[in-house]
């Protein structure tokens, strides 16, 4: 599953250091200094105390899989991917944040799975950190289809 | 202070196509401009108040007010939540007619991403500064609903068959409405049969793309009472967004667990007292979740709320999208919270399609969910009651 598509985030500078640190093999958090809130995705600015006072924090870089699907086809850059994982992982420090699950077959993946980051480089110097499963938790496999009509891709809801 | 009784919707006009290949977005929204005017029985001259989301195009109404020659606006609003912006756009116009800003408003919807417009998932969310930290992970519009119905599965054991009972009902509808994209009647069966788009959601689980629009007509009482048409009070509206929460995102419920009961108060009814919803249903999980989130069903319960015919017009306990909806007849322009005030309305005046008029219709609920399930999104309820 490592030959899953790996599009380049688009680097804001006050996210650079996450995305750097991911390309070395690290999952960093935004941590505020006030409140000790983990903040979720990283900002400059606690949304639980209002405090403009945040640091980067290392974590450990496991977690759970709080929900997940198969996505049978994908569009943009997961157009040619064929079926993949999308998925909220829930990281032991606290916050969920959608992420591939990768590195199992796509039917193997289940909520509550412990997991844990790995870090697929853009080759831009920056890396997804996605997460694969650990364990017991790891599921053997059994082939699945991907979608062969092409559907009427279903509209927004927005 | 309160928008109950403060204003009427005089007109509701739904493009009666499905597929626009040869027309503009600009003349499709005045298309339906013309269609709501002249159902209410007013001019577009008297128009005074502009009402439109992100559909639109050009610089937030003011194109499309030049496009429209309106010449007398006086209140503009380009609010925009997604699909739910038109609901919100009715509680706007209340709101101001209620402190005297306007008497007459026009709100428009139009799109054609049927003939190739704007894609599902587009709109306004560029240079967002969430998009960095989601987008590279391959989201897709199915895929974010997705997330959320497994989730409810997995707390409450929802099933797909119970999703399914959802598009039933609105297929049920649908087979009426000589507009509809999708007239056939579906069994669960047939839904389950449907291909897999993103586990648990099948392809029926998801509404049709369709091009189109719609328009409403909100009016001052003054203005309604020398008007031939059926009133439609406006009695009550909440909205309320509901996100990410700081990485603590639950995906069991929606923003109406705040809108609902915002609306509720203002109206000055509960749920029970409710004969007609639209359901806001980009996807039958949005349908199932909001039903709780409003109060129709305990949270969790809503697997088995919608099971044996609940939703069926016109006998069911809780009769829904008796258009057929977005899941079956129409989703314009992505964006289905336009229709939901337009079914509303014809079941208020007694103007549904006959096999599926619910009997006395004198309060009905509209809900839009703009956004995603999955992620954020803009959640609004309207309640709505016939004047005689």
């Amino acid at each position: 599953m490592t030959s899953m598509p790996t599009p380049a985030p688009y680097v804001t500078p006050d996210a650079a250091a996450y995305w750097h640190a991911a390309a070395e093999g690290r999952l960093l958090l935004r941590r505020c200094d006030e409140c000790a809130t983990v903040i979720w995705y990283p900002r400059p600015f606690c949304p639980s105390c209002a405090g403009s006072s945040t640091s980067w924090v290392e974590a450990v870089g496991t977690g759970s899989v709080y929900s997940f699907t198969i996505t049978r086809k994908g569009q943009g850059a997961y157009r040619e991917a064929g079926p993949y994982v999308l998925a909220y992982v829930e990281l032991d420090e606290g916050p969920r944040m959608l992420t591939n699950v990768v590195d199992c077959p796509v039917d193997g993946v289940r909520v509550g799975q412990r997991v844990t980051a790995v870090f697929h480089d853009t080759g831009q110097g920056t890396a997804l950190p996605r997460f694969r499963p650990i364990g017991a938790d790891e599921i053997p496999a059994v082939e699945i289809a991907a979608v062969e009509t092409a559907v009427d891709e279903p509209a927004v809801g927005g | 202070m309160t928008i109950r009784g403060a204003a009427c919707i005089a007109g509701a006009y739904e493009h009666p196509e499905r597929v626009i290949p040869d027309r503009t977005v600009a003349q499709i929204h005045a298309e339906v401009a013309v269609g709501a005017i002249a159902d209410a029985g007013l001019s577009l001259a008297d128009v005074d108040a502009y009402f439109c989301a992100g559909d639109a195009p050009g610089l937030g109404g003011i194109s499309m007010v030049e496009y429209l020659g309106l010449r007398k606006v006086r209140q503009l609003d380009s609010t925009e939540t997604g699909g739910s912006s038109y609901l919100l756009h009715v509680a706007h116009a209340a709101a101001a007619i209620a402190v005297g800003k306007c008497r007459v408003a026009l709100i428009t919807l139009a799109g054609n991403p049927r003939s190739g417009g704007r894609a599902p998932g587009g709109g306004a969310q560029g240079g967002a500064p969430e998009s960095p930290f989601e987008n590279p992970y391959g989201l897709s519009v199915p895929g974010m609903y997705a997330l959320a119905a497994q989730r409810h599965m997995y707390e409450f054991g929802t099933t797909s068959a119970q999703l399914a009972e959802i598009r039933v009902a609105a297929s049920h509808h649908a087979q009426y409405n000589p507009h509809a994209y999708l007239r056939e009647p579906v069994t669960v069966d047939e839904v389950l049969a449907s291909p897999m788009v993103s586990d648990p959601l099948h392809r029926l689980d998801c509404c049709v793309i369709t091009d189109g629009g719609g328009a409403l007509i909100v009016v001052h009482p003054d203005v309604a009472r020398d008007l031939q048409r059926p009133k439609v009070a406006v009695l009550g509206a909440g909205e309320a967004p509901k996100h990410g929460d700081n990485g603590r995102i639950d995906l069991t419920y929606s923003g109406a667990v705040h809108s609902g009961p915002i609306a509720f108060a203002e109206a000055g009814i509960t749920p029970a007292d409710i004969d007609y919803v639209s359901i806001y249903d980009s996807f039958t999980i949005t349908v199932l979740e909001t039903l709780e989130d409003l109060g129709f069903c305990d949270k969790g319960a809503g697997g088995r709320f919608v099971m044996d015919g609940t939703l069926q017009a016109p006998f069911g306990r809780l009769p829904f999208n008796t258009d057929g909806g977005g899941l079956c007849n129409n989703h314009p322009g992505n964006r289905g919270g336009m229709t939901k005030v337009i079914e509303a309305v014809r079941q208020l005046r007694g103007e549904a399609n006959p096999e599926v008029q619910v009997p006395d219709c004198e309060l009905a609920l509209a809900h839009g969910t703009g956004g995603s399930l999955g992620t954020r999104m803009g959640s609004a309820t309207l309640i709505l009651g016939r004047q005689d």
